[in-house]
């Protein structure tokens, strides 16, 4: 009997070699695209366009300050509320759940994870703000008024609600990000602390946390990834107004918004080579920001695999 | 005496102190879950109404006049689906063979680095991407260029289940098969992918699940459109676009419309999850 062909090993091994490199390409595509649409708006505003706050489409003068200032601070909010309350959640389902209850939680969170961006806008619009504005707002507003943050009037759209409707879009990545990582901490660390006399609460803090610290750190990088990039819901509650204000009441703008609302709507040349800009502007943080937090997680999981054939 | 009494003290605060903080992770993982609940409340309480005949029947009405449907924008999301997995299918599927079947530990790993920060590139830039490639090129707006932002998204995602799932397939399979002489591509095709065409399949529905439900990438590729699209070469709706439209318009009937849209959405997304969720009783997915 003849040897099966080689070519058909070959041919087969080279078309997926091709698909697989396909993400490489990917990569270079989008930086490539990015940086070609937005050549003349990086030649005539150079360094200014990161540094000044004027956006006026109808002078020709563009400065993305203001969306910079935006898409921190609202992510800063959405850490701030997310971060504490998805460690706790993973630590509840990895440490003290009772065993039964912990699959059904699972599968909600993950069902979270599932509804799309432009739902959670719709219920931010005709739901949750007009909450926000009759009553937890009046609330922080008499309780911390005598700081910068929470003065002026309260219209509902604003800075605070975009960075807790971000919040809630990444709660659930962080969440099953650090459940992973909490899993992946040897049991042996637990039992040492057990056999030591310590409490739940303290085998938690000193076996566990401390052990998963690192990749901890990663799961909450990227939550902020997610965060910076968040557009749709965002977009709806925020309230699109270029500015910059200590006051978390006032509207605000992010990068991904203000590419969703005037992208179809640049008349000139420059006005969308501008809007290139801010997309090369929020690919080259989200790059950084995906790189740093995949290799602060690719120490924690296992990479290693097996294969019969090598 | 006195000594011991205060060693028990500090025993029961330890054991309080546990208590306190069980029960503050227990409120957290509440809280976590509570816009799921809601956000379901209110689509049923704002939407459900609005779910009926007319609904999957007609087209959108003009500004004013009551009633219409979004039929139009439910076939533009399936036409869309259906561009977006010619594309992302056979790369992802066939990039995560490779990563699972070929190719060094090293160069391997490089690959599923960048597939994963891939994963993390917001959807909106690859709508301007797309838009560079394609809208400005063949001047206008077309579903092709709303099916191709879509299928570029479903490229890590489908690349990385696909290749999780082929290395779950037991190293016995491949040996039998070679052993018989078969060819090494025909062992991974008939053999290997075969046995994890369940796994394959789930990834594929989970990316479908996932670019359903996305509107960012479509606001300047596919555009939306009022009508029914005869040509892919024209804009097309699609249904996140037309609820974002209608949620964020002057008017109470598209609001109601809107919401009516979200329900739709939701239940279409949620069943292909429960879908998922039978075909892996086994090994529950994780959504990273």
């Amino acid at each position: 009997m003849a040897p099966p062909s080689r070519f058909g090993d070959k041919a087969f091994e080279w078309l997926t070699l091709g698909m697989a490199l396909v993400v490489i390409l990917l990569v270079f595509l989008i930086g490539w695209q990015l940086a070609r649409g937005s050549t003349l708006a990086i030649q005539k505003f150079g360094f200014r366009f990161l540094t000044t706050s004027t956006w006026d489409p109808v002078a020709e003068q563009f400065g993305a300050l203001p969306f910079i200032y935006g898409t921190l601070v609202s992510s800063l909010i959405a850490l701030l509320i997310a971060v504490p309350l998805s460690i706790a959640t993973a630590v509840y389902l990895t440490e003290l759940a009772p065993l039964w209850i912990r699959q059904p939680l699972v599968s909600l969170i993950e069902m979270l994870a599932a509804i799309p961006s432009v739902i959670l806008g719709l219920w931010g619009i005709f739901v949750m703000i007009p909450w926000l504005r009759d009553y937890p707002f009046p609330l922080f507003k008499r309780l911390f008024g005598w700081t910068p943050f929470f003065t002026g009037p309260i219209y509902g759209t604003s800075m605070l609600a975009g960075g807790i409707i971000i919040a809630i879009m990444i709660l659930p990545i962080i969440t099953s990000v650090s459940r992973e990582i909490l899993r992946s901490v040897p049991n042996l660390q637990r039992e040492a602390a057990y056999a030591l006399g310590a409490t739940r609460w303290e085998v938690t803090r000193i076996a566990v946390l401390s052990y998963a610290r690192k990749g901890l750190f990663g799961a909450v990088i990227l939550g902020l990834g997610r965060a910076l990039g968040e557009t749709m819901a965002v977009t709806m509650v925020i309230g699109n107004t270029p500015q910059i204000a200590a006051s978390l009441f006032k509207p605000g703008y992010t990068l991904a918004s203000v590419i969703a609302n005037e992208f179809t709507e640049a008349t000139t040349d420059i006005y969308l080579q501008a809007l290139f800009e801010v997309g090369l502007v929020l690919f080259g943080v989200t790059i950084l920001v995906n790189l740093l937090a995949q290799l602060l997680l690719k120490t924690i999981t296992r990479t290693t695999t097996t294969r019969a054939v090598q | 005496m006195t000594m011991l009494s205060k060693r028990r003290d500090q025993h029961l605060w330890r054991k309080i102190k546990s208590a306190l903080v069980s029960g503050g992770t227990f409120v957290s993982a509440l809280l976590v879950i509570a816009p799921l609940g809601l956000v379901f409340f209110h689509l049923l309480a704002n939407g459900a109404s609005s779910v009926n005949w007319d609904f999957f029947t007609q087209l959108p009405k003009p500004v004013g006049v009551v009633g219409g449907g979004m039929v139009n924008a439910i076939v533009g999301s399936l036409e869309l689906l259906v561009l977006a997995a010619v594309i992302g299918i056979p790369v992802g599927v066939l990039g995560g063979v490779y990563l699972a079947e070929y190719g060094s530990a090293r160069g391997n790993s490089m690959l599923r680095f960048i597939a994963d920060v891939l994963n993390g590139v917001p959807s909106i830039t690859w709508g301007v991407v797309v838009y560079g490639l394609v809208v400005l090129r063949f001047k206008g707006f077309s579903a092709y260029a709303g099916g191709l932002a879509l299928g570029l998204i479903m490229i890590p995602l489908i690349l990385r289940t696909t290749e999780e799932v082929i290395l779950l397939v037991p190293n016995g399979y491949r040996e039998a098969a070679l052993a018989l002489g078969i060819a090494r591509w025909k062992t991974i095709v008939h053999v290997v992918m075969k046995t994890a065409s369940k796994g394959i399949i789930t990834g594929i529905l989970l990316a479908l699940a996932r670019i359903g439900g996305e509107t960012a990438p479509l606001l300047f590729t596919a555009f939306g459109n009022r009508f029914w699209n005869h040509d892919l070469s024209q804009p097309i709706a699609a249904l996140p676009l037309q609820i974002f439209t209608y949620a964020i318009s002057p008017y109470d009937d598209w609001h109601r419309q809107a919401w009516a849209g979200a329900v739709v959405l939701v239940i279409g997304i949620f069943c292909v999850n429960v879908l998922v969720r039978i075909l892996t009783r086994e090994r529950a997915p994780s959504t990273v």
